[in-house]
């Protein structure tokens, strides 16, 4: 038989053991009757000669060669019983390692997802975006014009486009849909490197001004609205009212990074002719040629920047002059989250080291209490080393069970992570557990049971075996230490994830504290896009508009309403270049660039934003009417630094437009984020831009309650026009909560993760104190009858306890300081080493260690001397 | 609980392999046969025989099948194998190499003194 075998049939092979030497047994018994021997004389003897049939046994088993096999399975069905035995010691040990292993799992799996597995893309790593700059080093949208000319004079992509959102309405059989889309120039897809599945990509050709109308689908898209019918692939659809041929189809699994979203594209079709050629509005990503790097691309796309050529003319705001920013792809879509998803991880590996430290202190505690029977089992022919095996296939058991568990929690971690992950996360829909992480977390677990389990059986000498047999209820220096640190070492690593926590709700006070600039209760705001040619005629727009706004207005419980082309705090970002006519600060060719809104006549109003100086904008300014704008008052200070800007004049975008007259300073309001302070802006009449803006934003004051006029102020705006899309509802409460979303999810993770440390830190409080007081158990009855009051006894547990937290604290303490550097890039308006937070944990660790203490001291001073002195 | 043996392991399976290869035979008769061949100077432990045959058996140097005894009980018979008979040769070869390296050596000594 084979060693497979062998394994496999053990039964047989006892059998056949057990005959072979009772068979040989037997003649030699027989033998040696005929020898003359008496029948139980003959037998002794010849039992005497093999040596013994037990011993004799054991070493054929060994010869079989698989010996290991039958003790580690020994040994698990002996692990199994003890655990089963000690259900609640048991249960507490595999839920603790559960939750580290879960969490770390759960978190591990995201953030490798999200920030460092490759994307989708054939290498990757080529794939570049490429910003044009303010402010020192501020990304910037990139203009048309810019982009031609950097297309056409760069050496270094095998592929560069542009792209901007669209959200075209798509007109068919069933309910009209709004999709969300891109336009893109042409060699979109090849920058990303993904064919269309069926049809063909687009050409150059398609991406002429006024060519002809061709639209790329998703699969997703296709299967949904157009039943998944290949027959699809040249026919027309209609988009926005116009007729669009359906020339591709993307393949499924394709994952657009940079507007996930997005389900259908078409081509740009942007001429220099035309005056949006120098609009800030177009993102631009690029494929670098083979042989060249990321550097050198940065740096011939910067020389091209600096060296202006006469046949690419650049207008002051589109000067290039800042230089250009070159980003990896992923770099980019992940710079936002890089630093909070870094922090969550920090925690997570936190949490998981308490989690072991909590284990291990467990197992320590009852491997001081099992001495006893080790020193039977030694006594019995087992050897050290079996000993050992045997204690780490009980913690390896535990510890797979606990990974076992961990991982089903990793599952649900990973989708309670993904529900309560920021909007705009990247690659958030692929986040799932995939194998090297599965790998990596069964490695973990391993790794833990052998370290942890280590512990225990390394104090496993002879002599301990020993001492065992003579059980006493003394301690043992060497373990409590190790117990005792352990104990402080978890008290310091929650102090520490807890000072996080604190940290970061304090930051989030501060954000929200922060004045946006205008008022936020009970204000709707809302998207509405005309689409159709109807509003080609900016007569048209502009007369739906004041419609709509005269609708709205009349509205019970609306107190004012407005429309603006951008909306504070709505991840809107429109700079246009400014140009003063005499400002004494700025050069007369370098223009600046401004957040620029075209806002209807009480906008102001409506928002709340104080006026400085001069007049708001009334009905009077018209079309027809002397063209003016009014400005933000730190664009002010900052353009006209000791005279009044009022009566200036400026040119907003390009510069062979009308001048508009400054006539009045309004508040700064914070465009971007409560956290961003750059707020220079530039006010006009929508009637009074050079064209009509077809997208704007309702905002209206109500009464009361907001939200509950939704409904009302569609059915206003409705009763204009019954086919306009409007999306993008909230409450500006609302925006300005989903603004700090990132921060938010953060913090939710930490506090989570502290309160499970909290939790821990204090169960290994208790544990000690607790075994503790077990142990000296005849010490405290010798102490009462020498005298001691309980209230002394309580005393001297709480002291132990406390000292313990005291040092846990002050050690913390110096980890804190120093870790809080790392999660630095979180913290908003206070300082990494905000008292109120540190004082405030501090506080909340000694209340809970405090309570910790209170079983096991009250144990203590309710220990009847007379009994415990009696029973040694 | 280490037993004294006279023999070293290798010697052991040797004198086992040549026993049976004279046909097949059961454990107890090695036991005898050995003693009663070495004229008793040869103390084989009965204990270590067993284990020693099971090696042997494992390494597939011999191979065991149940079989009656004149007796009419039955018990495990042991016969060499091919591989077996292989090694036996390559072992007695290399132990007659030794034994005449040695015994060069000691008459060498013997010489040397007179």
């Amino acid at each position: 038989m084979n060693w497979w075998q062998r394994l496999l049939s053990r039964k047989r092979m006892e059998a056949e053991l057990e005959k072979e030497l009772r068979f040989h047994v037997e003649q030699h018994t027989s033998d040696l009757m005929a020898q003359g021997l008496g029948a139980e004389e003959a037998r002794r003897q010849a039992i005497l000669a093999l040596g013994g049939l037990d011993q004799v046994k054991e070493k054929c088993r060994d010869a079989r060669g698989t010996r290991w096999v039958a003790e580690f399975i020994q040994d698990l069905h002996y692990a199994g019983r003890r655990l089963r035995g000690n259900p609640v010691f048991a249960a507490v040990c595999i839920l603790t390692l559960a939750l580290g292993i879960g969490a770390s799992t759960a978190i591990l799996s995201a953030v490798h997802t999200v920030l460092f597995e490759a994307l989708p893309y054939p290498e990757a790593g080529r794939v570049v975006m490429i910003w044009d700059s303010y402010n020192n080093g501020k990304r910037l949208d990139v203009t048309f014009g810019s982009y031609r000319e950097l297309a056409e004079r760069s050496r270094s992509f095998q592929a560069v486009a542009v792209m901007r959102s669209w959200q075209p309405t798509l007109l068919g059989e069933a309910e009209p849909e709004r999709l969300d889309g891109q336009r893109v120039s042409a060699s979109y897809f090849q920058v990303l490197g993904v064919a269309p599945a069926l049809g063909r990509n687009f050409e150059p050709s398609d991406d002429l001004l006024n060519g002809p109308k061709v639209a790329i689908l998703s699969d997703g898209l296709w299967r949904r609205r157009f039943g998944g019918d290949a027959a699809i692939v040249g026919k027309p659809i209609t988009l926005n009212g116009d007729t669009y041929t359906v020339i591709g189809i993307m393949p499924r699994g394709f994952e657009n990074v940079l507007a996930p979203a997005a389900e259908a594209w078409t081509t740009l079709q942007y001429d220099m002719s035309q005056d949006r050629a120098w609009g800030h509005h177009l993102r631009m990503a690029a494929r670098l040629r083979p042989d060249v790097d990321r550097e050198r691309a940065r740096h011939e796309l910067n020389m091209i920047a600096q060296t202006v050529m006469q046949e690419y003319p650049r207008p002051p705001w589109a000067s290039l002059q800042q230089g250009l920013i070159v980003n990896s792809l992923q770099d980019d879509i992940t710079d936002d989250v890089k630093p909070v998803l870094l922090a969550i991880l920090g925690a997570a590996m936190l949490l998981l080291a308490i989690a072991c430290v909590n284990v291990t202190n467990l197992l320590l505690a009852r491997g001081a209490q099992r001495r006893g029977e080790f020193a039977i089992r030694a006594a019995l022919g087992a050897g050290r080393l079996r000993l050992i095996r045997q204690l780490l296939t009980e913690t390896l058991l535990l510890a797979a069970l606990g990974g076992g568990l961990g991982l089903m929690l990793a599952h649900l971690g990973i989708s309670a992570f993904v529900a309560l992950s920021p909007p705009g996360l990247p690659r958030a829909d692929v986040i799932g557990i995939d194998s090297s992480v599965f790998a990596f977390s069964a490695g973990l677990t391993t790794l833990i049971g052998l370290m942890v389990g280590v512990m225990p059986a390394l104090t496993l000498s002879r002599s301990q075996l020993h001492i065992g047999l003579q059980q006493s209820s003394r301690r043992t220096t060497g373990h409590h230490l190790m117990r005792r640190s352990f104990v402080v070492a978890e008290v310091a690593l929650a102090f520490v994830l807890l000072v996080s926590a604190g940290l970061m709700m304090r930051s989030l006070q501060r954000f929200f504290a922060i004045a946006p600039g205008f008022e936020t209760s009970e204000l709707i705001t809302m998207q509405v896009q005309l689409s159709g040619h109807r509003f080609d005629k900016e007569s048209a727009t502009h007369q739906f508009y004041s419609e709509a706004l005269a609708a709205v207005r009349h509205l019970p419980g609306v107190r004012a309403a407005a429309f603006t082309s951008q909306l504070p705090i709505s991840g809107d970002d429109q700079v246009y270049g400014v140009q003063f006519e005499s400002s004494p600060t700025q050069k007369a060719e370098e223009g600046r660039g401004v957040f620029r809104y075209a806002v209807s006549p009480g906008y102001f109003e409506t928002m709340d934003i104080p006026l400085r100086h001069g007049r708001l904008l009334t009905n009077q300014d018209l079309a027809d009417a002397p063209r003016v704008a009014l400005i933000s008052e730190s664009l002010a200070r900052r353009s006209f630094p000791n005279e009044d800007a009022l009566g200036q004049r400026l040119h907003v975008g390009p510069n062979t437009g009308p001048w508009y007259t400054i006539v009045g300073i309004v508040g700064d309001v914070k465009q971007r984020s409560l956290a961003e302070d750059w707020a220079e802006a530039v006010y006009l009449p929508t009637t009074q831009w050079h064209f009509a803006d077809r997208v704007l934003w309702l905002v209206a004051r109500a009464d009361s309650d907001a939200a509950a006029l939704v409904p009302s102020i569609k059915k206003a705006i409705w009763s204009v026009d019954k086919d306009q899309p409007i999306v993008r509802i909230a409450t500006m409460e609302d925006r300005l909560a989903a603004s700090a979303a990132s921060r938010r999810f953060a913090l939710i993770l930490f506090q989570a993760f502290g309160l499970v440390a909290l939790v821990l830190a204090a169960t290994g409080i208790y544990g000690l104190l607790s075994g503790s007081v077990t142990e000296q158990i005849r010490e405290i009855g010798v102490r009462l009858a020498l005298g001691a009051t309980r209230a002394n006894i309580l005393m001297m547990v709480f002291r132990q306890g406390l000292a313990l937290t005291g040092l846990g604290l002050a050690i913390g303490l110096s980890a804190a300081m120093a870790t809080s550097r790392l999660i630095f890039s979180l913290l908003f308006g206070i300082s990494r080493l905000d008292p109120i937070a540190y004082l405030g944990v501090s506080l909340l660790l000694v209340a809970v260690s405090v309570m910790a203490c209170l079983l096991p001291a009250w144990r203590a001073a309710r220990v009847d001397p007379a009994i415990t002195l009696r029973a040694e | 609980m280490a037993e004294k043996s006279d023999l070293p392991q290798g010697t052991l399976d040797l004198l086992i392999m040549k026993v049976v290869a004279l046909g097949p035979i059961h454990g107890y008769a090695i036991a005898q046969r050995l003693q009663q061949v070495s004229r008793d100077v040869v103390q084989v432990p009965q204990g270590s025989l067993y284990p020693a045959l099971h090696r042997l058996e494992n390494r597939g140097l011999l191979a065991a099948d149940w079989q009656q005894t004149e007796t009419g009980r039955e018990a495990k018979f042991y016969r060499l194998t091919r591989k077996g008979r292989k090694q036996l040769d390559t072992e007695i070869a290399n132990w007659l190499r030794l034994t005449d390296a040695i015994g060069y050596i000691l008459k060498m000594s013997q010489g040397a003194a007179e």
